[in-house]
């Protein structure tokens, strides 16, 4: 084999970069996301219901943090009025952090998870709201 | 029939998956079965081509020399396009690689009456060299579905593909690019007369696919809304040889997994294997350096010569009359 | 002679795709675009098989029995040996790249020159037979059995490329048609299937040394009258010497150079230029032919044919080998030679002996291009030039295929260009260095039966040549390959008449001012210099002093010959 030893490094190479996945996930058991509810305004609540049903926030939350964010800066809005006729602040301060006042174990978990880049912190400092569990 | 065979073959292999997860509920074929299928073609496939080109011998060197030789320490030695060593050739096959260098070169003919003119053409240039980036950084986007925790420099690849932040989820450049580049190749194919006649169907269908799984990715972002923990889970699940379905997941996710599926399985038995052919091209991974260093062609076997006996023997008579030196008076 | 095809109908022609797909488009065998079959008694000659007459015009091409099967094992055996033929089958992406860089295609428009189609011709056959989807799907995968109309289309584009490698420049994989033809040819080889252009030359250069076939006698006549000519010019007496053993070096020429004009002149160039360094060296005319005409058949046969330059260095006890100025000798010696003949361990590295320079890039070879050598002793001012007696001549160069695309000698020639003449004029960037346009009739074409064939492919060179005709006048196309120097003249005369060819070291014996020469009024070709040469105070300081002057075309454009002497001479002779 003509320079056959650079042909099975580059072989070896190709290899590596192809199963870099299963290398690197090499006997480990995947690890699901803890997203963690407790925090003692949740834990107050009576019934454990987000401003939407649970399905749609999980698909839609970015979509409605982007429109509170472009009614209430750009149109002066400051309410929400959900699926089933219930006011909101639209606010992620003051109303989404206020129950999931644990960013690191509630947003940030799923996020760095599958490995996506929120832009939310770089206005708001979610990490505020951690010490006292809340706004009040 | 040339584009439309290619074209239903990746319609019905969509409408396949669609359908198999959505009424049959054989999820556990296209989300298990045929990926991990499809890899292992892929990698046997890979290693088998690669291996089989690798041994055939190499009996000459038959660089294309692109530029000035190395000769007189005076003459200015174009290092790149006319490498005589191996950190000259190394350095040729990253710009082809990299760059796409020969490509770069190209040119349009037109014929005026009897006049022939070249013009510049640096689209085909272009479009392949950001079909292919553009693949490059999706592919890598998507190892943050594979790895965990996710490294820094994937979640950094997808902060800056995803740099202008516009919309929810936000929207990766790449996506883009990679269809506004396959888009053109594919037009070109179509549209340009002398490509349309020299293309076969080999030639539309990975094309196609290639647009396939790309749209299919972007529905399942920006339409069906996937759930990014069931994919995580499920992609984590195949890479750590341990699966587990997500049957809620969707099927446009489905769909787009048997595609880039296909696509892998594909791969090795089709022109996309130039992929790994580039290294191995002759005319590119050599150095010009022939004359200076034999090269060994492996089955090189004595073969009949004319001798300078033999011809002497033959004009002895003729050469002793002109006056030309003899071996043998005889 | 043959007749010239109409110019306005050569030039009907347009790039648009004709109405049936390609695998569905029978050839045409169109006289003029094809050559004489291969005689029976010029394979037996070197032992080539199914010997025997043929004509590609008639139906019946004489195959033997069992010939697909020939075929295919020779695919099959071929793409073990060469790992260029096996990738250069499969990576191909068709992305078209080439297509318009063949001057086949560009001046002919038939889509089958376009590299990338004449290469799917055997791709079609190989896919069908070597590949799974080729075997499964047939048409739709590209692919096709191989039959005797797939072997005529074979031998009539395989024989329409000139092995140029200009396509592998654009091509981002580097394939090259070349390397593909090559591979086709030996595959029509097998069968017998070769042109009388090729195996004519073939068998004479087996058996008698060079390829029109001049015997000992013959070549000494023949230089003899040269070195008349030399003394006409120039009042010396050259006596080269011939097989002669224990000089320093061997000096191989194309036999072309020998024989015909405008070679002849080149040669007469080189023997002044020898003569007045002293330098002590031989010519051969057992090895009197540094073309390899085995190359556009088989590389067995060109190995046969190549080993002759070694046997011959190693009989007189030389001590390297100078090489003179032709296009695909230059191939085989930079990149086949060591390694089918070599090592050449018998020589020394070669060294200038009258510079003392090293030929470093020629160590193991121990064969150096006369450009090289003569560009080292100007460089190092060793010789006394001249430019003025090149003013009448109005010049533009014109890179060989091979010497470009794979050697890559491109500037020592140019160097040499600026010191001897005062008018050099480049054409445009994208027909010269690697992306110079061949002359039509390189590996075997340049025959008379196919002139149409020559003409086409000779005219995006002339087309070029004519852009600088126009914008300088120019009236000499300079070369360094003996086929451009038979080819070149016919293709000037008929899309750019005025423009004489011209070899390199033609240039040089102009300028070259000799010790003891007399007053030159002649010009190499023995045409009266436009002024005679008086002021001999002069011309020792004309080295490079004077910068490139703008002449006047109109005057100068009639000066030169046209050529006529030596169009089309070699391929009457040969």
């Amino acid at each position: 084999m003509h320079k056959g030893t650079r042909i099975i490094a580059f072989i070896a190479v190709f290899l590596i970069i192809a199963t870099m996945p299963f290398l690197a996930n090499h006997g480990q058991a995947s690890a699901d996301p803890e997203v963690s509810l407790d925090t003692p305004a949740v834990n107050e609540m009576p019934v454990k219901q987000c401003i939407e049903p649970l399905q749609d926030m999980r698909s839609e939350h970015m979509q409605i943090l982007d429109s509170w964010r472009d009614r209430v800066v750009r149109e002066g809005q400051t309410t929400y009025v959900n699926s089933v006729g219930q006011p909101y602040e639209m606010s992620l301060d003051e109303t989404c952090l206020s129950c999931h006042s644990n960013r690191e174990q509630f947003c940030d978990s799923c996020h760095s998870y599958s490995g996506v880049d929120v832009y939310c912190w770089s206005c708001h400092d979610g990490a505020s709201n951690n010490s006292n569990g809340g706004v009040e | 029939m040339k584009i439309g065979l290619p074209l239903l073959a990746v319609v019905a292999l969509a409408a396949l998956a669609w359908l198999g997860c959505e009424y049959l509920r054989l999820q556990v074929l296209f989300g298990v079965v045929l990926p991990y299928l499809a890899l292992l073609l892929f990698l046997v496939g890979f290693v088998y081509r690669v291996v089989l080109w690798g041994r055939s011998a190499v009996p000459f060197n038959i660089t294309t020399t692109c530029g000035q030789q190395k000769s007189l320490p005076w003459v200015k030695h174009d290092r790149l396009e006319n490498p005589s060593s191996t950190t000259g050739a190394i350095g040729r096959m990253i710009l082809e690689v990299l760059l796409f260098r020969s490509l770069f070169r190209n040119l349009r003919t037109e014929k005026r009456g009897a006049r022939i003119s070249f013009g510049s053409a640096k689209w085909l240039w272009l479009g392949g060299l950001v079909f292919h980036w553009s693949l490059l950084v999706v592919l890598l986007r998507h190892l943050r579905l594979f790895l965990e925790p996710v490294p820094v420099v994937i979640s950094g690849i997808g902060a800056v593909d995803g740099m202008f932040q516009i919309g929810v989820p936000v929207l990766f450049l790449t996506d883009i690019t990679i269809l506004a580049a396959l888009a053109f190749l594919f037009a070109r194919r179509v549209l340009a007369p002398r490509i349309r006649y020299l293309s076969l169907p080999a030639d539309y269908f990975p094309l196609l696919l290639l647009l396939g799984v790309v749209i299919s990715g972007i529905l399942m972002r920006y339409a069906f809304k996937v759930d990014m923990l069931q994919v995580k889970e499920m992609m984590l699940g195949l890479a750590s040889l341990h699966p587990q379905l997500s049957m809620s997941a969707g099927s446009a996710l489905y769909v787009h997994i048997f595609l880039v599926s296909v696509l892998f399985a594909y791969f090795p038995w089709s022109k996309l294997m130039h992929a790994g052919g580039i290294f191995l091209s002759p005319t590119r991974n050599m150095p010009n350096n022939s004359r200076q260093v034999r090269h060994i062609n492996p089955w090189n076997y004595p073969v009949q010569v004319h001798s300078y006996v033999e011809y002497e023997d033959e004009y002895r008579e003729k050469m002793r009359k002109v006056g030309l030196p003899l071996d043998k008076e005889g | 002679m043959v007749k010239q095809p109409d110019k306005q109908e050569l030039l009907d022609f347009g790039y648009q795709a004709p109405a049936t797909p390609w695998l569905d488009t029978p050839v045409d065998f169109r006289p003029g675009t094809y050559c004489h079959g291969a005689k029976g008694k010029n394979l037996e000659a070197v032992g080539f098989p199914n010997a025997r007459d043929w004509s590609p015009a008639e139906d019946d091409w004489k195959l033997p029995d069992e010939w697909q099967n020939t075929v295919i094992e020779g695919i099959a055996d071929r793409m073990k040996k060469y790992r260029s033929f096996r990738l250069f089958m499969d990576v191909c992406v068709r992305c078209g790249a080439c297509a318009d860089k063949c001057h086949f295609y560009i001046a002919s428009g038939d889509p089958k020159n376009m590299p990338v189609l004449r290469a799917e011709l055997l791709r079609s056959v190989y896919r069908r037979n070597f590949t799974t989807s080729g075997k499964l799907f047939g048409k739709l995968a590209g692919a096709r059995d191989l039959s005797e109309d797939v072997l005529k289309e074979w031998w009539y584009y395989f024989f329409q490329c000139t092995e140029c490698r200009r396509c592998s420049v654009f091509c981002p994989y580097g394939i090259d048609q070349a390397e593909i033809t090559m591979m086709g040819r030996e595959l029509l080889n097998l069968l017998g299937l070769n042109t009388d252009w090729i195996s004519g030359p073939v068998a004479n250069c087996y058996m008698k040394g060079n390829h029109v076939g001049l015997e000992p006698q013959t070549i000494l006549g023949n230089v003899e009258f040269l070195m008349e000519d030399i003394e006409t010019v120039c009042g010396k007496h050259i006596e080269p010497s011939f097989n002669r053993k224990g000089a320093e070096v061997l000096f191989v020429v194309p036999s072309g150079d020998l024989y015909a004009e405008p070679g002849t002149f080149a040669f007469m160039g080189y023997v002044m230029l020898l003569e007045q360094l002293g330098l002590d060296y031989t010519l051969s005319t057992y090895a009197s032919e540094g073309g390899n005409f085995g190359l556009f058949t088989s590389n067995e046969m060109a190995k046969r044919l190549n080993s002759k330059i070694y046997a011959e260095a190693r009989r007189l006890g030389v001590k390297w080998i100078l090489g003179g100025e032709c296009g695909h000798m230059w191939r085989v010696i930079n990149q086949y030679m060591d390694t089918w003949n070599g090592p050449a361990d018998f020589l020394e590295v070669p060294v200038s002996p009258i510079t003392g320079s090293k030929f470093e890039n020629a160590s193991s070879t121990k064969m150096v291009h006369i450009a090289e050598f003569t560009a080292d002793l100007i460089y190092h001012d060793k010789i006394k030039l001249d430019k003025s007696r090149n003013d009448h001549l109005i010049v533009t160069y014109h890179d060989s295929c091979n010497t470009a695309r794979g050697m890559g000698l491109m500037d020592e020639p140019r160097y040499i260009m600026n010191k001897v003449c005062n008018n050099f004029f480049e054409m445009p960037e994208e027909t010269i260095r690697e992306r110079t346009f061949c002359c039509g009739a390189g590996s075997g074409l340049n025959a008379g039966e196919n002139m149409e064939l020559r003409l086409r492919g000779g005219l995006p060179r002339a087309n070029a040549v004519r852009y600088v005709q126009e914008r300088h006048g120019v009236n000499v196309l300079a070369n360094i390959c003996a086929v451009d120097r038979a080819a070149l003249p016919a293709v000037m005369d008929y899309w750019v008449p005025g423009v004489a060819v011209m070899g390199l070291h033609e240039l040089v014996g102009n300028a070259l001012v000799m010790d003891g020469e007399s007053v030159r009024h002649l010009d190499m070709r023995g045409e009266e210099l436009p002024r005679p040469m008086v002021q001999e105070e002069s011309v020792t300081l004309a080295v490079d002093s004077q910068p490139v002057a703008e002449a006047a075309p109109s005057d100068l454009a009639t000066v030169t010959g046209e050529g006529e002497k030596g169009a089309g001479k070699a391929v009457t002779d040969a």
